[in-house]
């Protein structure tokens, strides 16, 4: 075992532990914790490959951002606390699902490449950069059109029409259970 | 020098765990991160090909492509939360299983 393996491992187990609490997680708000703990593993692990471009991008835009806007959404719906509140009742059926894709994987992975290993060059940056701009503009286009295109879907998916405003302010929403209770 | 067997092994396991979290939960922004963390086993699987793959012809598509898979994770999140929001505004509610207006 190399010293790169030793902080794999330890890495590996702080960001299984993080995304098991994460699929178990009884507060949302916790579960969204647990989920910076998992990227910023996972940010190591790509630091630990050197792929450090990808690293810093993956703190960038998955802690930085992603995460943010996932706070945003829990702020902006309603979050009930408990895990018979947020789980369904699939639970056994689901592990079993996740345990045996995870058996399969895992023989079918030692099996093939067991004994493989990985030669670390490190600096691959300016490679990135070079090859980015150069035999991958096309696609690099078309996915900043791609984000375009989802950002004013989002925009156009989360602003309110303006009837419906108006009818709102004329008659105040009013909450599931008094809907109930008028059906009565 | 490290085991192709270790970075590979740890996205298996996240992506068990990303699967199990999909089928398990309810509450729809806690299935959008369980998505998340598949498309980051993803991520590390790609990484580890192409530092794996070093001497081939294209020796940096696979951190590339980890690039665009970030962008679009990006761009499914902003739409996946646009659509929860919507969702909460119109039913009160954001569990997957209470939604099924779609369903024959």
């Amino acid at each position: 075992m190399t010293v790169q393996e030793w902080v794999f491992l330890l890495l590996g187990l702080v960001g299984t532990g993080a995304a098991l609490r994460l699929v178990t997680a009884k507060n949302v708000v916790h579960a969204a914790l647990y989920l910076v703990i998992t990227l910023a593993t996972v940010a190591g692990v790509y630091l630990i490959l050197a792929a450090e471009f990808v690293a810093w991008v993956q703190v960038l835009i998955y802690v930085g951002a992603i995460v943010v806007l996932l706070l945003f959404g829990l702020m902006l719906t309603r979050a009930p606390i408990g895990r018979e509140a947020l789980d369904n009742q699939q639970r056994g059926f689901a592990a079993i699902v996740a345990v045996g894709i995870l058996a399969g994987l895992a023989i079918l992975l030692w099996d093939t490449f067991g004994q493989a290993r990985i030669d670390l060059a490190p600096g691959s940056t300016r490679g990135i950069g070079s090859s980015l701009f150069r035999s991958y503009v096309l696609p690099f286009e078309v996915v900043s059109f791609l984000l375009l295109a989802a950002l004013i879907g989002a925009i156009v998916l989360a602003r309110r029409d303006e009837d419906v405003v108006e009818r709102r302010r004329a008659e105040p929403p009013r909450s599931l259970r008094e809907r109930e209770v008028a059906r009565r | 020098m490290i085991r192709l067997a270790f970075p590979v092994m740890f996205s298996a396991v996240l992506f068990a765990i990303g699967v199990y979290g999909v089928l398990a939960r309810r509450n729809g922004i806690l299935v959008l991160m369980s998505i998340e963390l598949m498309l980051n086993a993803v991520n590390v699987n790609l990484v580890a090909f192409s530092q794996f793959l070093s001497g081939q012809a294209a020796p940096l598509a696979g951190q590339i492509f980890t690039l665009f898979v970030i962008t679009v994770a990006a761009a499914e999140v902003g739409i996946g939360l646009a659509i929860v929001i919507l969702i909460f505004r119109n039913r009160e509610t954001i569990n997957v299983d209470e939604v099924n207006l779609l369903k024959w």
